[in-house]
C-alpha cells in the first residue's frame, strides 16, 4: 500500500470499510476475523478501551497464530472483561496486580524461553494509572532489560475503575474526583504531564508507538509491526472514556480524532529511540473543539470562558505540533 | 468532650475526612483504591479550603512516604487506603514507628488476600495491622463501629499519634465506610485536640530522641535552627545510628515502653451487660453491631448474654476483657475473617470456652449468625 487510507476519508465510520477495496479493509471488517476479546463483557457504552483492546489483541493473535499469553494489570479492562460468564478472553490470561504487570510478563517470557517456546508471544496490558503511575518502576525495568514483551497502555487519562481520580496522564485543568476546581484552581494542575512514550524511547528499546482508537487501521498496523520485533516494545493507545470525560458514548471516536487533530495527542512511531514516522494532522483545529464536548472541561466555559486555561492547553498542542512536526508539507 | 454540635448525614469515608480536617490534619497524600477512595476525594475538596495540601501520589508507597515527609515537615498528615495499598505501605509505616513520625493511616478493609473483593466487606487486616511490618514493635489500631464513631476515632487517632509520636491505624469496615448515618459534629473549639509537642529547649541543647518522664521525645520545628537527624536505623537520643548493645537495648525498650506508659489513654472499649454475662460476645467494628442486637434478643429470651467491644483493638485490652469475661461460661468471637482476634481472646481467656463465628463469604456477620451460635432454641 503506497498510502495508508484513513477511515475518515470515507466520511462515516460505519460504511468506511465497505467503500474500501477488500485488501485495504481492517481485518475486523472481514468475516474470518479473529475475536480474541469477545462481546458480552461489562464495559460501558462507547468504551474506547474495549474497542482498542479488541483490535490490539486480535492483531497480536493474528500475527502469532493465536499463540499469545496476555498479562493484565488491575484496571477497567481487567474488571469489565473477566467476571464469569462475561469473560471475554480467548487467550491464556493472567491478572497480575496493579503495578507489576511488566514484571509478571518478564517472568512469563523467561519461563517460555526456558521451555523452548519462543513461538509464544507475551502481551502485557494496563491502563494509564497502572502503567505510568504505580507500574512505572516495573515498566522501566522491563524496558532496560529489553525483555521480549509487547506492553500496551490504554490511556483514558484517569483512574476510571475506582471512580475517576486523576492520574499523571490526566490533562491540565481536567476535573476529576480528586482534582475538583476549588477557588481559583481550574482542576488538575498545569504540570508538564508524563509522556510515557517519550520515556520509553529514552530506554532505546526497539519499538515505541502511540496510537488512537480514532484510527483503528493504524492501530492494527502498529501492533502487527511491534509483534514482528524482538525485545521490549511499547504502544500507548489513546482511548476516550464517556464516563470519566463526561461525553456521550457516540462521541468516543470523534473525541479521539479531535485529540489528534488539535495536536493534543501526537501519533508517531519510534525505532531504537528515534522518531521514525508521524501521522500528520489533516485539518488543524483549535483545542476548544476538543475541550467543549467534555464535561470534565465544562468549568473552562461556564460561567465564563477561562481564556487563560484554554490558552495554556492550546500552547501544549502547539508545542506538540512543533516538536513532532505534526503539520505536513501540505498542511 | 463535646459541647455544641450540629447534625449531618454522612458516609463513613466522608466523616473520616471531615474529622481529620477538624483534628488539624493539613496534608493528605493518597492513591485511588476501592473502597476508600471517597476519603481522598473529600480531602481534595476540603483541604484547599483550609489552606491544607492534597496530593494524589503516583502509588501507595509514595503516598505513605509523602505523609512521613509532611509530618516531619511540621504538619499533621494522613493517608487512606485498603488492603493491597496497606500491604504496600508497610515498610513506610515501619519507618514511621522507628523514626517516631506522628501520622494517621486509614485502612477501609475489603476482602482479601490480594485483590480479593474490592467492594465487599471483610475484617481480614486485623492481624496485618498489628504484625504487618518486620521487626518487633508496638502500634495503635482503632476500630470504629459506626459513622459517628469513625468521626470520633479519627480525631482520637490524630491525638494519639501526636501524644505518642507514632503512626496510628484506623481500621474501618467497608460497610461503615459506605454507610450513611447521622453524625453529631462538634462545632469548632468543641473538640479536644492534641497539638504537637514542640521542643522547648534551646536549639543547641536539643536531642531529637531524648525523652522525658512521658517517654515521648519532643519534636523540633523545622526551620527554627534545631539540628535533627532522622533515620530508620536504630539510633540513640542524638538521632545518629548506633549498634552499642546497651544503647540499643535502652532505646528499644523506650520505643516499646511508651505505649504501656500511656496505656490508660490508649485503651478504649465498650461493655454491654457484661456484669452477669454467662455468654460473652467479643466483637469489633460492624460485627459488634450485629452482636449488640444478638445480645438484646438473647436477653429478651432470658439468656445472660453480654458484649465486650474493643474500640482500640491494638494494643489489645486484655485486662478489661479478663474482667468482663469473669463469669462467662462461653465466649463467642464473631469476625469477618477465618479467625484473627479470636486468637487474642483465647490468649487472654483460655482456649476452652472461646469459639469463633467466622464469615469469609464477603458478607457481614448477622445477628442471626450470632444467635444461632448462642443457641436460643429458635
Amino acid at each position: 500500500m503506497s498510502q495508508r487510507i484513513k477511515f475518515y476519508q470515507t466520511g462515516t465510520l460505519t460504511v468506511g470499510n465497505r467503500l474500501l477495496d477488500a485488501k485495504d479493509r481492517t481485518v475486523q471488517a472481514t468475516l474470518d476475523r479473529g475475536n480474541s476479546l469477545t462481546s458480552g463483557h461489562r464495559a460501558c457504552q462507547g468504551c474506547g478501551e474495549a474497542l482498542g483492546a479488541r483490535y490490539v489483541v486480535d492483531a497480536a493473535m493474528r500475527w502469532a497464530d493465536n499463540r499469545v499469553v496476555a498479562v493484565n494489570a488491575t484496571g477497567c479492562l481487567e474488571v469489565f472483561s473477566t467476571p464469569y460468564p462475561e469473560s471475554s478472553w480467548q487467550v491464556p490470561w493472567i491478572h497480575s496486580l496493579f503495578g507489576n504487570a511488566p514484571a509478571v510478563a518478564t517472568g512469563v517470557r523467561a519461563a517460555l524461553r526456558a521451555k523452548g517456546r519462543t513461538d509464544v508471544k507475551v502481551l502485557a496490558q494496563g491502563g494509564d494509572g497502572g502503567t505510568v503511575d504505580i507500574g512505572f518502576g516495573c515498566l522501566s525495568g522491563m524496558f532496560e532489560r529489553n525483555d521480549d514483551v509487547l506492553y500496551v497502555c490504554y490511556d483514558n487519562e484517569a483512574y476510571m475503575n475506582t471512580g475517576v481520580q486523576r492520574s499523571s496522564r490526566t490533562p491540565p485543568a481536567a476535573r476529576t474526583a480528586t482534582t475538583p476546581p476549588v477557588g481559583n484552581s481550574s482542576g488538575n494542575v498545569f504540570g508538564q504531564g508524563k509522556n510515557a512514550a517519550l520515556i520509553a524511547m529514552a530506554h532505546n528499546i526497539p519499538y515505541v508507538a502511540t496510537a488512537s482508537v480514532a484510527d483503528l487501521h493504524d492501530l492494527e498496523e502498529k501492533v502487527t509491526k511491534a509483534m514482528g520485533i524482538d525485545g521490549a516494545r511499547y504502544i500507548h493507545v489513546h482511548v476516550p472514556c464517556p464516563l470519566g470525560w463526561g461525553s456521550p458514548p457516540h462521541d468516543t471516536i470523534r473525541l479521539a480524532r479531535l485529540a489528534v487533530e488539535t495536536g493534543l495527542f501526537a501519533l508517531f512511531e519510534a525505532e531504537d529511540g528515534e522518531v521514525s514516522d508521524v501521522t500528520h494532522i489533516r485539518r488543524r483545529l483549535p483545542v476548544e473543539e476538543y475541550l467543549k464536548p467534555q464535561r470534565r472541561f465544562a468549568h473552562l466555559f461556564r460561567p465564563q470562558t477561562d481564556a487563560d486555561a484554554i490558552g495554556q492547553i492550546q500552547s501544549i498542542a502547539d508545542r506538540n505540533i512543533e516538536k513532532f512536526g505534526l503539520i505536513g508539507r501540505n498542511g | 468532650m463535646t459541647k455544641a454540635t450540629h447534625q449531618q448525614n454522612l458516609q463513613g469515608n466522608h466523616a473520616c475526612a471531615l474529622a481529620a480536617v477538624a483534628a488539624g490534619c493539613r496534608f493528605y497524600a493518597g492513591y485511588p483504591i476501592t473502597p476508600s477512595s471517597e476519603v481522598a476525594e473529600r480531602m481534595s475538596l476540603e483541604l484547599p479550603r483550609v489552606g491544607g495540601t492534597f496530593v494524589q501520589m503516583e502509588d501507595e508507597i509514595a503516598s505513605m512516604g509523602a505523609v512521613l515527609g509532611a509530618s516531619m515537615g511540621g504538619i499533621k498528615a494522613m493517608t487512606a487506603t485498603s488492603g493491597p495499598g496497606f500491604s504496600l505501605k508497610q515498610e513506610n509505616i515501619g519507618y514511621g514507628v522507628m523514626a517516631e513520625v506522628p501520622c494517621v493511616i486509614v485502612n477501609v478493609m475489603r476482602g482479601g488476600p490480594s485483590t480479593g473483593m474490592p467492594t465487599r466487606p471483610a475484617q481480614g487486616d486485623v492481624m496485618q495491622a498489628r504484625w504487618g511490618m518486620h521487626g518487633g514493635y508496638q502500634i495503635i489500631v482503632l476500630a470504629p463501629a459506626s459513622v459517628s464513631e469513625v468521626y470520633g476515632q479519627t480525631v482520637r487517632a490524630f491525638n494519639l499519634a501526636e501524644r505518642l509520636r507514632t503512626p496510628v491505624v484506623v481500621l474501618i469496615d467497608e460497610v461503615i465506610g459506605h454507610l450513611v448515618e447521622t453524625v453529631r459534629i462538634p462545632d469548632p473549639g468543641g473538640l479536644d485536640i492534641q497539638q504537637r509537642n514542640w521542643a522547648a529547649v534551646a536549639a543547641g541543647e536539643y536531642q531529637p530522641y531524648a525523652a522525658g518522664d512521658d517517654m515521648v521525645p519532643a519534636m523540633a520545628r523545622p526551620g527554627d535552627g534545631y539540628r535533627a537527624h532522622t533515620t530508620g536505623l536504630t539510633h540513640d537520643e542524638s538521632g545518629f545510628p548506633t549498634q552499642d548493645p546497651e544503647t540499643v537495648e535502652r532505646v528499644s525498650r523506650r520505643l516499646l515502653g511508651k505505649f504501656e506508659h500511656h496505656r490508660a489513654q490508649i485503651d478504649q472499649f465498650e461493655e454491654l451487660q457484661t456484669r452477669d454475662a454467662e455468654i460473652l460476645i467479643v466483637a469489633y467494628g460492624i460485627s459488634a453491631r450485629a452482636a449488640r442486637r444478638a445480645v438484646r434478643e438473647a436477653r429478651s429470651k432470658g439468656i445472660k448474654a453480654g458484649l465486650f467491644r474493643p474500640i482500640t483493638i491494638w494494643p489489645f485490652p486484655q485486662q478489661a476483657l479478663t474482667k468482663a469475661a469473669k463469669k462467662a461460661k462461653r465466649i463467642l468471637v464473631p469476625e469477618m475473617n477465618a479467625g484473627q482476634i479470636v486468637l487474642e481472646v483465647e490468649r487472654v481467656a483460655g482456649r476452652g470456652r472461646v469459639k469463633g463465628i467466622n464469615r469469609i463469604d464477603g458478607q457481614a456477620v448477622t445477628p442471626s449468625d450470632i444467635l444461632e451460635a448462642i443457641g436460643t432454641g429458635d
